[in-house]
């Protein structure tokens, strides 16, 4: 194999260009593992068991028979090869191992091995083979390869989704004590403080009050952003990025206009300061359990009546999808609303009621295409219509923005690419993976530039925007080319008694 | 004699067949899904989601949105066979029902069908590369039992003559488990035995994909996990 260059950005003239099977290619990218602390703060062992295969084989059943899809997904493939060419990865890599069926495989050799009857007396014959340490490690690495983005499953004929297997090989890696450290850190993190930065209540409230001052230097209006208000009707649950992190702050910013000018009283709450929940990454649905519940206690102890999430993909699929699952019932708040609301459906309401003003050409230095995030697109939905995940956030750009262009048909809505960063793979130690994966999605972007003179990518995701604001600088963008979609808004919004607004616009950006 | 072996031959395979294919779709249907997982955007009624299920039983969409190829093969193999199942009823059925009498001038053409569309799909395990990558020798197995059922199906059909009363007679007598005179014809003997052949395997194979579709989370469910509280038992009882 050629020699390995983390630097070495694929080439593709296309984003669906299939490449040449390059086999091993990607055999040595794997994550930093979980130290004894972590493991134990989410709850698994610190290290490797004696008895890992036992274990392993134990979860393995167990996961069998507690999760249809797992089951059913490792009996039906019927290898048709439909999905080979659907992955970023092994689009951006060539590894072989990086195709859908291919991953799905490494784990569903040792099922077939143990657990059917074909595998057991024919295991040649239809590829099972034993769970050894190289197997364990093989998983390891090609298991946080894999952002759980869905895009596969979306064009299996039965759906198989390959999330789902990634999501259980991890899940088995964490119980015998192979855990990751990125996402189980990050999980600790929120079980003792609230959300993944570890970010103290009166860091929050200090970080809060300075956006406060930076909004009324801004445009001369007092907007607020609350925390721990009890009575207010709203909790706002947003990914912490918000809170420190460009272009994440903007969007934050954009939410606390909108709902000044809407006129609602609303709140941030330190317990539950964020929205993501890693514990899907890692296929733990307690851990995922336990993340939720925060939330639960928050908005009772608070009084709320509603709750709305801040842009974030996978939090948002674990809000809309899994919230009523895991933290329900909600029927102590207002049923008017659903639970829970996501900041654009609130603000998409609000521009159709006419209760924003807007003014569009503030936004008429960026020529804009958007980025549609793999979870929000695939695994969960926004307003009553299908689809309006893919509707709802196309129509508030249009309304704050004059120029905007879609990609390729092929990479944007159910067959958008991953950003490359997701699924808790957006740790340094996988930068290489990350670029490489990036590729398809910058490949669309390149196309939009080249025919539209396309400037700026928005997006709805925290990780999305942080994994672009690091890879977009190698494909040829400035970091500052991703933006919020409510960085937009709040560009556009003319807050009420706000004056003068065009002259502002150039120290806005200065500053 | 011949007429026996075959006999307990059938009676074994069915029996597996359909002990084995409702112990599986028993084990899928009791397993439950602890999560709402539909890839969307899905349907948000129950219509809708049969709806959906009929367009990929029938017509395979997300394979045609996925690869022509595969879905040009593929279907054409699936719907031939389907088929040359229904034109197989009336050597079980006396007097023959009309709307399988319907379908018997198609039925020859199905035959093709099948036969262009497992030779499509076998090629391409064997010349793209990415699909050779992942394909196991009981892949090959598969095609190249479904092949032989074909082939010699069709030997009988335009080559030889088998003596296709006595067939009948025979089939429709074990299924008044009455064992009567088999002929003892090479490619009739052949065409049997690889059909028992699949049916045994079907369970324990990757044809459970046909059950399993029915089954599939990220196809069958509703989007509504706002409206409606979705929960499994063993999480259920987290909550106590
Ligand atoms: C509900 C009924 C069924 C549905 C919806 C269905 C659908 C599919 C689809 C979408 C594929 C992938 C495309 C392809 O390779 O053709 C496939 C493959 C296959 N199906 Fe089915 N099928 C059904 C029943 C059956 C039955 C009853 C058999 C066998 C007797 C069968 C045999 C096969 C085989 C052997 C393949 C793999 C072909 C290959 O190796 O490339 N299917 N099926
Ligand atoms: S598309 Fe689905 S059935 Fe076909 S090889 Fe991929 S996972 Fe298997
Ligand atoms: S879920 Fe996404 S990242 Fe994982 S195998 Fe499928 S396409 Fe690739």
């Amino acid at each position: 194999m050629a020699p390995k260059d983390s630097d070495d950005i694929p080439r593709m003239h296309h984003p669906l260009e299939i490449p040449k099977l390059k086999c091993g290619a990607m055999e040595d990218s794997a994550p930093y593992p979980a130290s004894p602390a972590h493991q134990a703060s989410v709850g698994f062992p610190e290290e490797l068991l004696p008895d890992w295969k036992e274990r392993a084989l134990a979860k393995m059943k167990d996961l069998a028979e507690k999760n249809r899809a797992f089951k059913v997904y490792l009996d039906a493939c019927v290898k048709c090869g439909a999905c080979t060419d659907k992955c970023h990865y092994f689009l951006g890599t060539g590894d072989p191992k990086n195709m859908p069926v291919a991953r799905q495989d490494l784990l569903r050799s040792v099922y077939r091995r143990y657990f059917t009857f074909a595998g057991k007396y024919f295991p040649k014959l239809v590829g099972a083979r034993d769970l050894t340490e190289e197997v364990l490690d093989e998983w390891y690495s090609y298991y946080h390869q894999c952002s759980q983005c869905r895009r596969c499953s979306v064009f299996c004929p039965y759906g198989i989704d390959t999330a789902e297997i990634s999501m259980a090989a991890r899940e088995i890696m964490d119980v015998v004590g192979k855990g990751q450290k990125y996402c189980n850190e990050i999980i600790g993190k929120v079980h003792v403080v609230g959300n993944n930065l570890g970010l103290q209540e009166k860091a929050l409230r200090a970080t809060l009050e300075d956006l406060e001052e930076e909004i009324e230097e801004d445009t001369g209006v007092s907007v607020r952003l609350p925390l721990d208000e009890k009575g207010a009707d709203i909790l706002l649950i947003t990914p912490s990025a918000d809170f420190f992190a460009e272009p994440h702050i903007e969007g934050l910013i954009g939410y606390a206009k909108v709902f000044h000018e809407a006129g609602v009283s609303w709140t941030i709450s330190s317990h539950a300061s964020e929205a993501a929940n890693f514990g899907l990454f890692i296929g733990s649905y307690e851990n995922m359990r336990k993340v939720s519940l925060r939330i639960r206690k928050a908005a009772q102890d608070l009084g709320v009546k509603r709750i709305i999430f801040g842009e974030c993909g996978h939090a948002w699929r674990v809000a809309y999808s899994f919230l009523n699952t895991l933290a329900g019932p909600w029927d102590f708040l207002d049923p008017k609303y659903p639970v829970p609301q996501h900041i654009l459906e609130f603000t998409w309401d609000q521009i159709q009621r006419g209760n924003l003003k807007l003014d569009k050409s503030q936004n008429d230095h960026i020529r804009l295409t958007y980025h549609d995030s793999c979870n929000v697109a695939r695994a969960s939905g926004m307003g009553d219509q299908p689809g309006g995940q893919f509707e709802i956030p196309r129509n508030v750009i249009r309304a704050v923005c004059n120029h905007f262009y879609d990609m390729d048909r092929d990479t944007i809505r159910e067959s958008t690419f991953c950003c490359g960063g997701g699924g808790g793979l957006l740790t340094d130690e996988l930068m290489d993976l990350r670029t490489k994966g990036a590729a398809p999605r910058m490949t669309a972007l390149q196309q939009v530039t080249e025919e539209h003179g396309v400037t700026h990518m928005a997006a709805i995701c925290a990780i999305c925007k942080t994994q672009f604001s690091k890879v977009m600088p190698k494909f040829g963008y400035d970091m500052e080319s991703i933006v919020s979609v409510h960085q937009l808004v709040s560009n556009a919004i003319v807050l009420t008694g706000q004056g003068g607004a065009e002259d502002e616009d150039g120290e806005e950006d200065a500053a | 004699m011949l007429g026996y072996i075959y006999a307990i031959l059938f009676y074994a395979a069915t029996a597996i067949l359909v002990i084995g294919l409702a112990s599986k779709i028993w084990i899928y249907a009791r397993t439950p899904a602890p999560l709402k997982i539909p890839t969307t955007p899905a349907p948000k009624t129950r219509s809708g989601v049969v709806l959906r299920m009929f367009r990929e039983v029938v017509f395979f969409e997300s394979l045609y949105k996925s690869n022509k190829w595969i879905w040009l093969f593929g279907w054409m193999f699936h719907m031939g066979m389907w088929l040359v199942l229904i034109r197989h009823l009336r050597y079980f059925t006396q007097p023959v029902w009309g709307w399988v009498e319907l379908a018997q001038p198609f039925g020859i053409y199905a035959a093709f069908a099948m036969l262009i569309g497992l030779g499509g799909l076998w090629a391409r395990r064997v010349l793209v590369e990415r699909i050779k990558y992942i394909t196991n020798p009981s892949d090959h197995l598969m095609l190249a039992l479904l092949m032989g059922i074909v082939l010699s199906g069709m030997m009988m059909r335009f080559v030889t003559r088998t003596d296709i009363v006595s067939v009948k007679v025979y089939m429709l007598g074990l299924m008044r488990f009455d064992v009567g005179y088999m002929p003892a014809d090479p490619v009739l003997m052949l065409h049997l035995f690889l059909v028992a052949t699949l049916m045994i395997v079907f369970p324990v194979s990757k044809l459970l994909h046909a059950p399993g579709v029915f089954f599939s989370p990220s196809r069958n469910q509703v989007d509504n996990p706002r409206e409606k509280r979705h929960i499994a038992p063993w999480a259920a009882k987290l909550e106590s």
